[in-house]
């Protein structure tokens, strides 16, 4: 594990939950923070990837400068919501902003926060302005907070399949993720699309039951 | 943002990997609050090595008292290397043994999904790292130098990979006379065990199996073993079981020639792996009462104060079986259990892990002993030394096999891979 001589197609292919890839000239400068990692044999046990340099002076995207572990997806039937999961790290010295997310198994997907309502009910809902992380800052998706919402299946996505999940920042950059899929029964928040944009056919006040327990 | 969620052990864990591996340590080491960890060598050759590590201490002044070197609890046993880690690690005191049988609609693709799930949550949960959607998170800081074991009985090797990928041994062991077999505690298509030095660390590491499993199989039977605890001896000491002998005396010894060749199977899909049988040996504590201590020593053929031989004063000593008392018997008597379990075979040797239960049954406390062996082939090394315990051993008066089973061990994974690939890949 601790070989300077590591190929970088190697280093970035050693996991299978957190599968990294960065597109167009993100993947340049990413590929340059492997390097610099895997000379110091310095690893992140969570994802397997060489950590990246923590300052990225090349970076010129948002893609560049984040690191993504633990990411994971509630698996369900075809037709339900679901979420996905991850830990966002930004190791670079500028803010960075998610603004979308995109999936092959869901024609509709919306980043969500979750929030109390009146009631004190624990409500998800749309976040407006997608999530920002600021530098050196960290962003976790998780069930009860703030998760990526995939609001119809268009397949069932059974336990310990890999889901693709695309994040766009507000650069234009993107990373491309796999989300390995888990029975989970919790993350039952009300869902309550009225306070953000028109959602689609997502039905106002639903319960997000995504199958869970089969 | 988060920076204090719990939940988010994997950044302790980057914290102590890059310290202890170089890495970036000028960066993180110049930052107040991270402890500063410790790696300890486990015996040469097993391929185990043992992590102390330290954790983030508020202050350099409370970091001594905080950084849990040393304790019980931090230590940690590589997951990844050529053999699974669970078979070579000196034994945990606490381990539960789960079998599950498949639903049957997973087929090969289904395997290979539970098998990836399966795999890392163990990989993380041996570390100390909670597992991907661990309810749980703050359960796995202490990995207690957990292992999780994977055993394959024939019906997933079936379907994984047909017929031909069964091993000729790999099924029920042929009937014994002494046999008293409960189906409640034989079989099973998949084993999973989780053993650490902490019961709670078990019983989280079981719980995050048993849900990761619900969709792939149904649990068929649970056994929970347990030895001296952690520290109470010297590590890698023979433990007593529940007659109070000292028990597993004459064992492989990992990192040998003869380790390697008589616990680890060699070809196909298995090479680097192993076979398990699991036998539980009920032990009847009231009549055993009623026997005398020099009948009790000469039921096993060892002393009961150090499990030395009869004719010996150390546990290691080699037994004489020769030497005979003055009116002319063996002073080692030929029906006893050591005597018996010797084969002139060498080959004919196993890797013994035994681990005590007790169990409320119908109102009344079973109590014996969970025989778990390691080796290369179940037929050509148990079958014969359990026929010679079959046909004469005193201890037989004592003990009943209530059940039992043999699982096909797959060899371990890298750290990319996942435990099965070499079947299921």
């Amino acid at each position: 594990m601790c070989d300077s001589t590591i190929p970088v197609a190697q280093a970035v292919r050693v996991t299978s939950h957190a599968r990294l890839t960065i597109r167009t000239v993100a993947a340049v400068s990413l590929a340059a923070g492997l390097l610099a990692g895997a000379s110091g044999c310095a690893t992140d046990s969570s994802t397997g990837l060489p950590a990246p340099s923590s300052t990225s002076a090349s970076a010129t995207t948002a893609a560049s400068q984040v690191t993504v572990s633990g990411t994971w997806f509630k698996a369900a039937k075809k037709a339900d919501m679901s979420a996905g999961f991850a830990v966002i790290r930004n190791d670079g010295t500028q803010p960075v902003v998610i603004v979308s997310a995109a999936s092959a198994v869901s024609d509709m997907m919306q980043l969500h926060e979750t929030v109390a309502d009146d009631s004190g009910t624990m409500t998800m809902r749309k976040k407006e302005g997608g999530f920002e992380i600021p530098a050196g800052g960290e962003l976790t998706l998780e069930p009860g907070g703030n998760h990526v919402m995939f609001m119809g299946l268009n397949q069932d996505v059974a336990a310990g399949s890999d889901v693709p999940l695309t994040l766009t920042f507000s650069d234009g950059s993107s990373v491309d993720l796999s989300l390995v899929a888990k029975d989970y029964t919790g993350a039952n928040e009300q869902y309550d699309d009225s306070a953000g944009e028109a959602s689609g056919d997502a039905s106002a006040g639903a319960e997000m039951d995504m199958g869970g327990d089969q | 943002m988060a920076a204090e969620d719990p939940a988010d052990a994997s950044r302790f864990s980057l914290s102590r990997r890059q310290l202890l591996l170089g890495g970036a340590a000028a960066g993180l080491g110049a930052a107040a609050g991270i402890g500063v960890g410790d790696i300890v060598q486990g015996r040469a050759g097993s391929g185990v090595s043992q992590m102390i590590p330290g954790r983030p201490t508020p202050t350099a002044a409370t970091g001594a008292l905080e950084s849990g070197v040393g304790l019980v609890g931090a230590r940690t046993v590589d997951f990844h290397g050529l053999h699974q880690a669970g078979v070579a690690v000196v034994p945990q005191a606490h381990s539960v043994f789960l079998a599950w049988d498949l639903r049957p609609e997973i087929d090969r693709d289904g395997l290979v999904r539970m098998m990836g799930i399966l795999t890392d949550d163990a990989r993380r949960l041996t570390q100390g790292t909670a597992a991907l959607a661990d309810s749980e998170p703050e359960m796995a800081g202490l990995p207690a130098r957990m292992t999780v074991t994977f055993g394959f009985g024939a019906e997933l090797v079936r379907r994984g990979a047909g017929e031909s990928a069964v091993p000729s041994w790999l099924g029920p062991l042929p009937a014994f006379g002494i046999d008293r077999l409960d189906e409640a505690w034989c079989g099973g298509d998949l084993l999973v065990e989780v053993a650490a030095d902490d019961p709670t660390t078990v019983a989280h590491g079981v719980r995050m199996m048993a849900k990761d499993l619900r969709s792939f199989a149904v649990q068929r039977w649970r056994q929970d073993g347990f030895r001296q605890a952690a520290g109470a001896r010297p590590e890698g000491a023979s433990m007593r079981n529940l007659f109070g002998q000292v028990d597993g005396t004459v064992n492989l010894v990992p990192g040998t020639a003869d380790f390697d060749s008589l616990a680890y199977a060699a070809e196909g899909w298995l090479a680097g792996g192993s076979s398990f049988v699991l036998r539980r040996i009920r032990m009847d504590l009231d009549k055993w009462d009623k026997l005398d201590r020099s009948g009790r020593e000469q039921s096993v053929g060892r002393t009961l104060s150090n499990g030395a031989p009869l004719t010996g004063s150390a546990e290691q000593d080699e037994p004489d079986f020769t030497a005979t008392t003055a009116v002319g018997f063996p002073v080692i008597p030929e029906f006893s259990h050591m005597r018996r379990a010797r084969s002139e075979d060498r080959s004919q040797r196993i890797l013994r892990r035994g681990y005590n239960y007790e169990q409320l049954t119908d109102g009344a406390v079973e109590s014996g002993l969970l025989f778990g062996s390691y080796q290369a082939d179940v037929t050509a090394q148990f079958v014969p030394l359990q026929r010679r315990l079959d046909e004469l051993d005193l201890l037989n008066e004592w003990t009943t096999p209530v059940g039992s089973a043999v699982f096909a061990i797959p060899p371990g994974c890298g750290d990319d891979g996942f435990v099965g690939e070499t079947l299921l890949g």
